[in-house]
């Protein structure tokens, strides 16, 4: 097993890194879910 | 010292903060879930040699239907095959390595779309990038449930709601691309192609980078795992994934899935000509497409709240809902065209649909409930053959059978009645399967050799 840890930079308490992974995923994911949203409306009119 | 890609260079501190995993996560689901969203080339594709209109020469859809389920077929091969590689590598490798199969494919995809070659798409497209297909689905599930031993349905969950929003996002980025590149001497599919797998390869190495790894016996503050209760099917130990597929929870777990899948798959292909003749002349072809949109939201949003769901009242009576619930709704169905109502069908199936999707994310958190969270990865990729059989049931069960009642003089709007009632004999039969699941027998168990208390991987080499 082994114990050590990662030696690389941990930006994982930066607010901005958490932000931008969130927006990063989040800003497409929306833009897919209005597009279709506004697809679906014709099936109410 | 460790190579950049390696397991060991990834393991956090201890104050490493867990919500960073999860869009690395999605960056990966939400690419390669373009998969759903491949039949926007059809068309186009039919067009490469005539543009306008096919000519002579030009592929046919038949022959495009191919692409898709090779990349099917090679998603459930290489989740099967490399599970164990996966979980013995981790997330950073097995996500370059998704990333580069993903993106690759899509190059070598359109190489083949320009020069006219179908072979090449097939080969990149379908075999290449179905590898990338199914080691990227896999790759952040044990990832995901070491980092959130609190929430193992919802973090799985929220990553694979990401394969179901893949397509929303690809569905409309192609139409874009395929305009902007269009020309009187081509399509824009190839073209569409290249930037597609360039910003495929891009995010998906992003997502691979951000993996982190729970240090061994990390847990999250403040919590203690619950007191594990006499006989019941959440474990601490650990079953290998050669001992797994030996023992009858996990063939009935496949069935489980399997049925629940085939359940959905079926008619999420169908969706839109079972709306239009069950309610001829009521609904247009656009009003139909948006039904189809309606639905991929709701397999999109199914697979976050049922998977979540299922943390607060227990994996097992999570697909009893499914099964129970399902068979009552297909039931249903036909009551719906006989009555006319549009908004009870449409709400039927968004029901239905959005438990196709969650039983697809509340699966990883059964597996590492039953078999422990170690070799979940692994597990997880030979339970995933379930699916592809299961993309091969459902279509052939809808369509052979309203094909042989339309046959057989059947009027088109009633044709789908049978089609239901054999889809709810289904969920009843895996309802059963799921009743079956017992927890796992002692002699299936791996002897540990560090056994930590809140059943923490180890990541021993």
């Amino acid at each position: 097993m082994t114990d050590s840890v990662s030696t690389e930079k941990d930006w994982s308490h930066n607010p901005g890194v958490i932000a931008f992974a969130w927006l990063a995923v989040g800003i497409p994911l929306l833009w897919g879910v209005l597009n279709t949203l506004m697809k679906s409306v014709a099936l109410f009119r | 010292m460790a190579g950049f890609l390696d397991k060991e260079r990834i393991i956090a501190k201890p104050s490493f903060n867990r919500w960073l995993i999860p869009p690395c996560a999605l960056a990966t689901h939400l690419c390669i879930g373009q998969a759903y969203a491949l039949s926007v080339f059809n068309l186009p594709l039919t067009k490469q040699l005539g543009i306008t209109k096919s000519v002579t020469g030009d592929w046919t859809l038949a022959e495009l239907g191919w692409i898709f389920s090779i990349a099917i077929v090679m998603l459930g091969l290489s989740a099967a095959l490399f599970g164990t590689w996966v979980q013995r590598e981790g997330p950073r490798k097995s996500g370059f390595v998704a990333a580069v199969c993903w993106g690759v494919g899509f190059l070598v995809g359109a190489l083949g779309i320009s020069t006219h070659q179908l072979w090449l798409v097939y080969l990149g497209y379908g075999f290449i990038g179905g590898i990338g297909l199914g080691i990227g689905y896999i790759t952040p599930v044990s990832t995901l449930i070491s980092w959130f031993p609190d929430r193992r349905g919802m973090s799985t969950g929220m990553a694979i709601m990401g394969f179901g929003g893949g397509a929303l996002i690809a569905s409309p980025m192609s139409d874009s691309l395929m305009k902007a590149f269009a020309s009187p001497t081509s399509t824009g599919v190839a073209q569409t192609w290249v930037v597609m797998g360039v910003i495929y390869l891009v995010f998906m190495l992003g997502g691979a980078f951000g993996y982190r790894l729970p240090a061994p016996g990390w847990k999250p503050a403040g919590w203690t795992p619950p007191p594990l209760k006499e006989g019941g099917l959440i474990t601490t130990h650990n079953v290998t994934p050669q001992q797994a597929i030996k023992t009858p929870q996990f063939w009935f777990m496949w069935w489980v899935l399997c049925l629940n899948v085939t359940a959905g798959i079926g008619v999420l292909g169908q969706a839109s000509a079972m709306i239009q003749e069950m309610f001829r002349g009521r609904v247009t072809p656009s009003a139909a497409a948006g039904f189809v949109g309606l639905m991929s939201l709701f397999n999109m949003g199914g697979r976050f709240s049922w998977a979540s769901l299922s943390d607060k009242i227990g994996r097992k009576p999570t697909y009893a809902v499914f099964f129970i619930l399902g068979t009552i709704l297909y039931f249903l169905v036909p009551l719906t065209g006989k009555i006319g109502s549009v908004a009870f069908f449409v709400a039927c199936f968004c029901i239905i649909i959005s438990m196709y999707g969650g039983g697809f994310s509340t699966v990883p958190a059964y597996l590492a409930d039953v078999f422990g969270v170690k070799y979940v990865s692994a597990v997880h990729g030979r339970l995933l053959t379930a699916w592809s059989a299961a993309g091969i049931f459902g279509p052939v069960l809808v369509n052979y059978i309203r094909q042989w009642q339309v046959a057989n003089g059947v009027p088109k709007y009633q044709a789908y009645n049978v089609t239901m009632y054999i889809m709810a004999g289904l969920l009843v039969i895996g309802f059963f399967c799921n009743l079956a699941v017992k927890p796992v027998s002692q002699r299936h168990l791996e002897a540990e050799r560090a056994p930590l208390p809140d059943g923490q991987p180890s990541y021993a080499k």
